[in-house]
């Protein structure tokens, strides 16, 4: 379990210095002057140049590479070019809310995937798993932007039981916190559910036709037993990956749902700085999101060797 | 009647002569776009101005809706006889919402730091004939020029010329303080912004109490928001083709105002083959004005004949000179060496008025034999490659900034028109004080451009605002980026 843990740190490591280089590389390609940008048509070039300096933008790419990373190192990503605040103090505050929302839409995805791949698994072939898989279709083939109106036309603009977006801020309060995220949960969560309850249907399946089911079954346990007892879990590794996968989506692909529910979330921040060629946010955000990935892949690699003991011998 | 239902119909009644007596105190603003930042003295992004023009910040001089410019801070001035020196009196008893005095100093501080050496104000170029500006004692200002300027009390009612204080100036762009008939509240970025009434304001208080302003750019969430009622008023409205619903719904009133958006086809007059004339002419014959306003715009735009707001009283209609006629266009383009049309580059803004015009135009030009290669640009790349580098043949653009005919006088301007009978006429221009005289020069400036084909001048933005009926003292027109909510009120 040590020399596997060693394994996965040091490949932690190496992936975020790689990432870090690319997204630096990539940012420093796209045209565009983030000084240029902020002063308009109408800016004189001693202006933008005076600008430039303001910001740090004459100093060299690698120089500009080194003191970004560097400072990340200590904690601090720098200050925004036009909004003019850290760095890190806007991404806590966008964080608090693409978190909770991204927590919340998991929450319901397992809710809803777990008992449906499990039920569709139990009625192989029957009007039920028919009935699951036709509806699983349906969530992977329908956007979950779509949902998104739908829900805010339902909801907001005819039942008027929530607001048509916004966050009022945890200051205000849990539940409003959480009333203002429930629809875009909800619209994130049920495409990530269809694809997990298929997942998980058809890993239960290929435990029902291993050995030690039959064993089971052999036993003395019913069909329902030996599936809750022996299959669930075998099934999970799959499911496992695919969780760990989709949180990371959710994390970072929120950027659609946040724009129709004009949430303060990171994929509005990062949207918004692209555009204005924030470089030192976009940098920063994109870095973030990517180590989250990285980390969420290395608990998921260790959540494996929690699940199947094999994995930690033969690492 | 027993006591219960007395004492029920008391409470009712009472209930609903409180609900027609209060003032709702509060509105909820929408607009597309969130401000970078609060400082409008540090960036051209309109947003900033939307937000704190007139409600945080004011200037000498203050822009009116109906586009004239009226005292602001300054009460009154004097101008010289030779036009150099302007003396400005200030209103006196006015305070910045930190509590500390305005007078001659901030004046003298604002200008001076607009126009320094390492100045990072977006609009320099409206201070640089200040030649000097001093203090004659705390209540006047004296602006000295370099040379006259007819256009210095236009200039300094900008947003970008308004007056701030060397105490809270650093914190600007996060925490603005200003003069204005609102105090800056809370930023919660990324969501929304409060303001809140200044109780020590030197002028007319603002009606309203507080008032949020939401940030919604898609247009979708747009309808919804205002459909539930989570937004009160939207001042440019994203979805034009939902206005007609909007109108036809009696919660809400629809106001169309115009802007100072002239929107052209720029040609890049520096290289072939829009160097020539007649190819300039023949692209503007090509287009039919009419069908990108219904197309692109669902019918809102005035059509423009040459660079210049068709709602200013100076404007001359030079449509006429570029009427839809492909035929000619076809003539002109043989008459000019390309019988068989050519093939250019088209830049396209992210804006709907260029992306959705743009495919519009493309077929147009289309029918008269120039082929189009259209290439889609975000802003800063845009502003990078387009604007800057001069690398494109067309591209479609709307100038925001009010009177800015000047632009032409720039033979380093992105489209390239390099006119020495031109820029001696805005020189001229310049130097001319009397509103007669002003007024021939503009016309005469207008005929130039038009008559040169510089661009191709397509129409007049609109700007939609949908509001919930009742909501009075919005302003219809955008002669300069604002949302002004001093004067907004309930019914």
């Amino acid at each position: 379990m040590i020399r596997y843990t060693i394994g996965r740190v040091t490949s932690l490591f190496l992936s975020l210095v790689v990432a870090s280089m690319v997204i630096f590389a990539v940012v420093e390609v796209v045209p565009g002057d983030p000084a240029a940008y902020m002063l308009g048509v109408n800016a004189r070039p001693d202006t933008i140049a005076a600008l430039r300096t303001e910001l740090g933008l004459d100093m060299s790419a690698p120089e500009r590479y080194l003191s970004w990373t560097s400072g990340m190192l200590r904690g601090d990503f720098g200050t925004s070019y036009t909004y003019r605040t850290p760095v890190t103090q806007m991404i806590l505050d966008r964080i608090v809310v693409s978190l909770p929302l991204a927590i919340l839409a998991l929450g319901l995805t397992v809710l809803i995937a777990f008992p449906a791949g499990i039920y569709a698994a139990s009625r192989r072939g029957k009007l039920g798993d028919m009935g699951v898989m036709g509806a699983t279709q349906l969530g992977v083939a329908v956007p979950n932007f779509w949902f998104a109106m739908i829900l805010v036309l339902i909801f907001a603009v005819k039942l008027r039981w929530v607001s048509a977006g916004g966050f009022p801020g945890w200051g205000h309060g849990i539940l409003p916190g959480l009333k203002a995220l429930i629809l875009p949960a909800i619209a994130l969560a049920l495409p990530q559910a269809a694809i997990l309850a298929r997942v998980m249907r058809s890993s239960l399946l290929d435990m029902l036709g291993e050995d030690f089911i039959r064993t089971a079954r052999a036993k003395g346990l019913t069909r329902r037993q030996a599936l809750w007892r022996h299959a669930v879990r075998n099934a999970l590794i799959p499911v496992l990956t695919i969780i760990g996968l989709q949180f990371s989506f959710l994390l970072a692909g929120g950027i659609v749902i946040e724009q129709i529910f004009f949430l303060p979330g990171l994929g509005r921040l990062i949207f918004q700085a692209i555009s204005a060629r924030d470089l030192i946010v976009v940098e920063s955000v994109v870095m973030l999101l990517v180590a989250l990935v990285i980390i969420v892949n290395f608990a998921v690699d260790l959540a494996y060797a929690a699940v199947d003991p094999r994995l930690r011998v033969r690492a | 009647m027993s006591k219960l239902t007395t004492f029920l119909l008391a409470g009712t009644t009472a209930l609903f002569a409180t609900a027609a007596f209060a003032q709702h105190p509060h509105l909820n603003v929408a607009m597309q776009l969130e401000p970078p930042n609060l400082d409008p003295t540090a960036g051209a992004a309109q947003a900033i101005d939307s937000v704190v023009y007139s409600n945080i910040f004011e200037g000498l001089t203050r822009f009116m809706s109906d586009g004239s410019v009226v005292p602001g801070l300054a009460e009154s001035w004097d101008i010289s006889e030779d036009g150099l020196v302007y003396t400005f009196h200030l209103h006196s008893g006015v305070t910045f919402h930190d509590g500390t005095t305005m007078d001659a100093e901030d004046v003298k501080f604002s200008l001076d730091r607009a126009r320094a050496e390492d100045s990072t104000n977006a609009q320099k170029g409206l201070f640089a004939s200040i030649a000097d500006v001093s203090v004659v004692d705390p209540l006047t200002v004296r602006i000295t020029l370099s040379a006259p300027n007819g256009s210095l009390l236009f200039n300094l009612a900008w947003g970008d010329a308004v007056i701030v204080a060397p105490e809270s100036i650093g914190e600007a762009a996060t925490h603005p303080v200003g003069t204005g008939a609102f105090m800056f509240q809370d930023w919660v970025q990324g969501d929304h912004i409060d303001i809140t009434r200044n109780p020590n304001y030197w002028g007319t208080p603002a009606v309203l109490e507080t008032a949020t302003f939401r940030f919604i750019s898609d247009p979708t969430a747009a309808f919804a928001a205002l459909m539930a009622e989570d937004v009160d008023v939207f001042v440019g409205y994203p979805a034009p083709e939902n206005l007609p619903q909007f109108e036809a719904d009696p919660r809400f009133q629809v106001l169309v105002g115009n802007t100072e958006g002239e929107t052209i086809l720029a040609m890049n007059n520096g290289r072939e083959p829009f160097n020539n004339r007649l190819v300039r002419e023949a692209v503007a014959h090509a287009i039919d004005r009419q069908a990108i306003i219904d197309g692109a715009m669902y019918g809102l735009g005035t059509p423009i004949g040459t660079h210049f707001a068709p709602h200013n009283p100076d404007y001359v209609d030079l449509t006429a000179l570029s009427n839809y006629d492909p035929e000619r266009a076809r003539q002109l383009l043989t008459e000019a060496g390309y019988p068989d049309g050519f093939t250019t580059v088209m830049t396209l803004p992210p804006p709907s008025y260029a992306r959705r015009g743009g495919e519009i135009i493309a077929a147009q030009l289309r029918a008269v034999g120039i082929q189009t290669e259209i290439q889609n640009q975000e802003w800063a790349q845009w502003l990078e490659t387009t604007f800057r580098g001069h690398d494109f043949g067309l591209t479609i653009v709307s100038h925001t900034e009010p009177m800015d005919i000047g632009i032409y006088a720039n033979p380093d301007y992105y489209f390239q028109y390099d006119n020495p009978a031109f820029q001696a006429l805005m020189s001229t221009l310049n130097e001319t004080t009397d509103p007669a005289q002003r007024t021939a020069l503009l016309q005469q400036a207008q005929r130039i451009i038009a008559e040169d084909y510089v661009n191709a001048y397509l129409f007049e933005l609109a700007v939609p605002t949908v509001a919930r009926t009742g909501i009075e003292g919005l302003w219809r027109n955008q002669p300069t980026a604002a949302i002004d909510l001093t004067a907004v009120s309930w019914p």
